[in-house]
């Protein structure tokens, strides 16, 4: 897994103001053969952003100029179905390094944690209002500070805490990694093993 | 002492130290892997120059990314056969044993393993995939993982995990004639929606539950991930003991009624409470069927498409796109409308119980001609039953013909797609936009569903097709 940092951001976004928008949609399933981690950037919201002769669909909103910015802002339950990391792949790899929505699934979510791309849960009621924002003024920006779990809309002012596991805020501020984190506690696995074969 | 529910029970035995404000290091009793999902995970331990730290724990099989059809040649995607090849040799490298294809016993992953005795009881138990929810059909904490987890637990054996919040739905009440459990289980999403359990494991209870065979509790289990569940468990009783009790030998267990007796500790303490409860009456269950993109937006077969969405707003952009993919207009009937594929397989309902339930329905009948259908059975060894049942035979005289076993059409990685605009009624979990395929129309239904619209052409309640006499008990 990759050791990514996380500390402040400030972006314009990109806005999804769909709900349920499923990993699936994300990346399809006929581009998960790959074996390694980086490419999939090139085929994200592959079916929405390509026409079916695969030329760019100018209705999608990663085709709209007016549109860029290292923050997706999504809608309700986004990520949700197929437990592919690769969904997470593709949307750090297109260059978000930050997800806002009211709500994510489960699976996602800590996929997202372990690649350094920060899941931010707002109100249901600012992402609307954010949305809003985005589609009369491109150019709205929004700020993050993990130390700080700020999240503030800049033009407006609006700003909220967001939770995060401890744990995970000092992995990403660190670009810790769990793997070395657990492979510290080898001695800790092996006797819990012993405890429970006697 | 707090009362505790069978979940912490599981939970809390397999914490290998708790972590202050964090997460848990959970130990994993079995590790399930396939090739799509695990490659990247062997070059992080390569990266690291680390070994698999338990390698008799891990189990693979060669599932998502395998042709149906002429399974003993080359397959001719390159990129599928490279992944399907970079798995054998891992498990090659790392000494993992492997059910790869055109092993005697392959098989989908949440199929094979409940059915060689891999998944036992009170077992925690995870895979690359969110389907392992199945596996809580015999009591076990099961649930889907990314790839960085599969690299931590194939590391370490352990992954790090916040505890998620208990939820029970219980199930009263008896089932009606051509009823099945993925009725039940797709009743349950559209009452609740496709988050109503996120953040939740789920525990099934009910009368409506025990009377369940292991693939029915299993078919229930492996949706819980499509309620937004992190898994569903269903505690262990006799059922699951029989169960068992059949399969030739179980690795690592010698003496199965010792283990039993063990097993049946395996119950929520009588007062325990959880974070949600829910009740549904089991009689009020008709055939489902889904009319959107989510499994979420399911009905009643015999039901009219909502005007509105769960919030009922009429104009959510997100309720219409989902509609006009599908062809659907708000307040449309399904019934009747005509079809084009039937797809039944699956870890959902790829098992020989899931034939059965077909074949009741197509005996005696000839499939219709506007149909093509992809029966695909959940491992070899279904094959194999089918064969000795005399299933296949059956199929094939009803015009159907039997794949060979594989994930298949349930995502569409292989060449088993359904083309753009048509409609597959499918025995599937996931109804989302280009699952089965770009522009693919897929209808979750039961298997009973999926054989009633096979003869018919068209969306069709199998009750039509089912006498009171004739039980179907799923």
């Amino acid at each position: 897994m990759p050791k990514v940092k996380f500390d402040t951001l400030e972006s314009t976004c990109v806005p999804l103001p769909f709900e349920n928008v499923d990993t699936d949609q994300i990346i399809p399933a006929r581009f998960l053969s790959a074996t390694s981690r980086q490419g999939f950037g090139d085929n994200l919201f592959r079916d929405w952003r390509y026409t079916k002769t695969g030329e760019k669909n100018s209705d999608f909103v990663l085709n709209n100029p007016d549109f860029t910015g290292k923050v997706l802002v999504a809608g309700k339950n986004f990520g949700s179905g197929s437990s592919r990391e690769h969904a997470v792949w593709a949307i750090f790899d297109y260059g978000f390094r930050a997800v806002v929505s009211s709500f994510f699934a489960d699976i996602f979510m800590n996929n997202a944690l372990n690649n350094g791309l920060l899941p931010i849960v707002i109100s249901d009621d600012l992402l609307k209002k954010l949305h809003a924002l985005i589609q009369k003024n491109p150019d709205t920006k929004v700020k993050i500070d993990l130390e700080k779990q700020t999240f503030t809309i800049v033009s407006t002012g609006d700003s909220v805490n967001f939770g995060i596991n401890p744990y995970k805020k000092e992995c990403l501020l660190k670009g810790l990694d769990d793997i070395d984190f657990l492979l510290s506690m080898k001695s800790l696995i092996t006797s819990y093993e012993n405890n429970k074969s006697q | 002492m707090n009362a505790k529910t069978l979940f912490d029970k599981i939970w809390d035995s397999h914490v290998v130290r708790s972590i202050k404000d964090g997460p848990d290091v959970l130990y994993i009793d079995r590790h399930y892997i396939h090739e799509v999902t695990s490659p990247q995970a062997f070059n992080g331990l390569k990266e690291r120059g680390i070994p698999v730290l338990r390698p008799g724990k891990t189990i693979a099989t060669a599932d998502h990314n395998i042709p149906t059809k002429d399974q003993h040649l080359a397959i001719r995607d390159l990129l599928s056969r490279n992944q399907v090849e970079r798995l054998n040799e891992n498990c090659q490298k790392y000494g993992i044993e492997l059910f790869g294809l055109n092993h005697p016993k392959n098989g989908i992953v949440h199929v094979i393993g409940p059915e060689l005795g891999y998944t036992l009881p009170g077992m925690t138990i995870v895979c690359g995939d969110s389907h392992t929810s199945t596996h809580g059909a015999f009591g076990t904490i099961a649930f889907g993982i990314g790839t960085s987890e599969v690299e931590m637990v194939l590391a370490t054996q352990c992954i790090l995990q916040p505890k998620p919040k208990s939820m029970r739905i219980t199930l009263e009440g008896e089932l009606h004639k051509g009823v099945t459990s993925k009725d039940i289980v797709m009743y349950i999403i559209s009452r609740i929606s496709a988050s109503g359990a996120t953040g939740y494991f789920v525990e099934y209870a009910g009368s409506a539950i025990s009377s369940l065979s292991m693939e029915s509790r299993m078919t229930i289990c492996n949706m819980s991930i499509e309620m937004g569940a992190r898994g569903g468990l269903i505690a262990p009783d006799e059922t699951t003991f029989e169960y068992l009790g059949k399969i030739p030998s179980i690795p690592g267990i010698e003496n199965l009624k010792s283990s039993v007796n063990e097993w049946k500790k395996l119950q929520d303490d009588p007062d325990a409470i959880f974070d949600k409860d829910l009740k549904f009456d089991a009689g009020l269950i008709k055939p489902m069927i889904t009319y959107g993109t989510n499994p979420g937006m399911g009905m009643a077969i015999d039901d009219s498409i909502p005007l509105s969405d769960d919030n009922g707003n009429k104009a959510s952009a997100s309720f219409l796109k989902s509609l006009d993919y599908m062809g659907f207009k708000p307040g449309m009937k399904l019934l009747g409308h005509p079809i084009d594929y039937v797809f039944i397989g699956s870890c959902t309902n790829g098992r020989i119980e899931d034939f059965r339930a077909f074949a009741k329905i197509i005996r005696g009948r000839k499939k219709a001609d506007n149909i093509t259908a992809l029966i695909v059975p959940g491992s070899k060894k279904v094959e194999e039953q089918m064969a000795a049942e005399g299933l296949i035979e059956l199929y094939k005289s009803a015009g159907f013909e039997v794949r060979q076993p594989g994930c298949s059409s349930c995502l569409a990685m292989n060449e088993d797609k359904i083309p753009q605009g048509k409609y597959a009624v499918s025995t599937s979990n996931r109804n989302f936009e280009g699952r089965q395929g770009p522009g693919a129309r897929t209808l979750l239904a039961s298997p009973l569903t999926a054989a009633a619209a096979a003869i018919t052409g068209r969306i069709t309640d199998p009750r039509e097709f089912i006498t009171e006499e004739q039980e179907v008990k799923k």
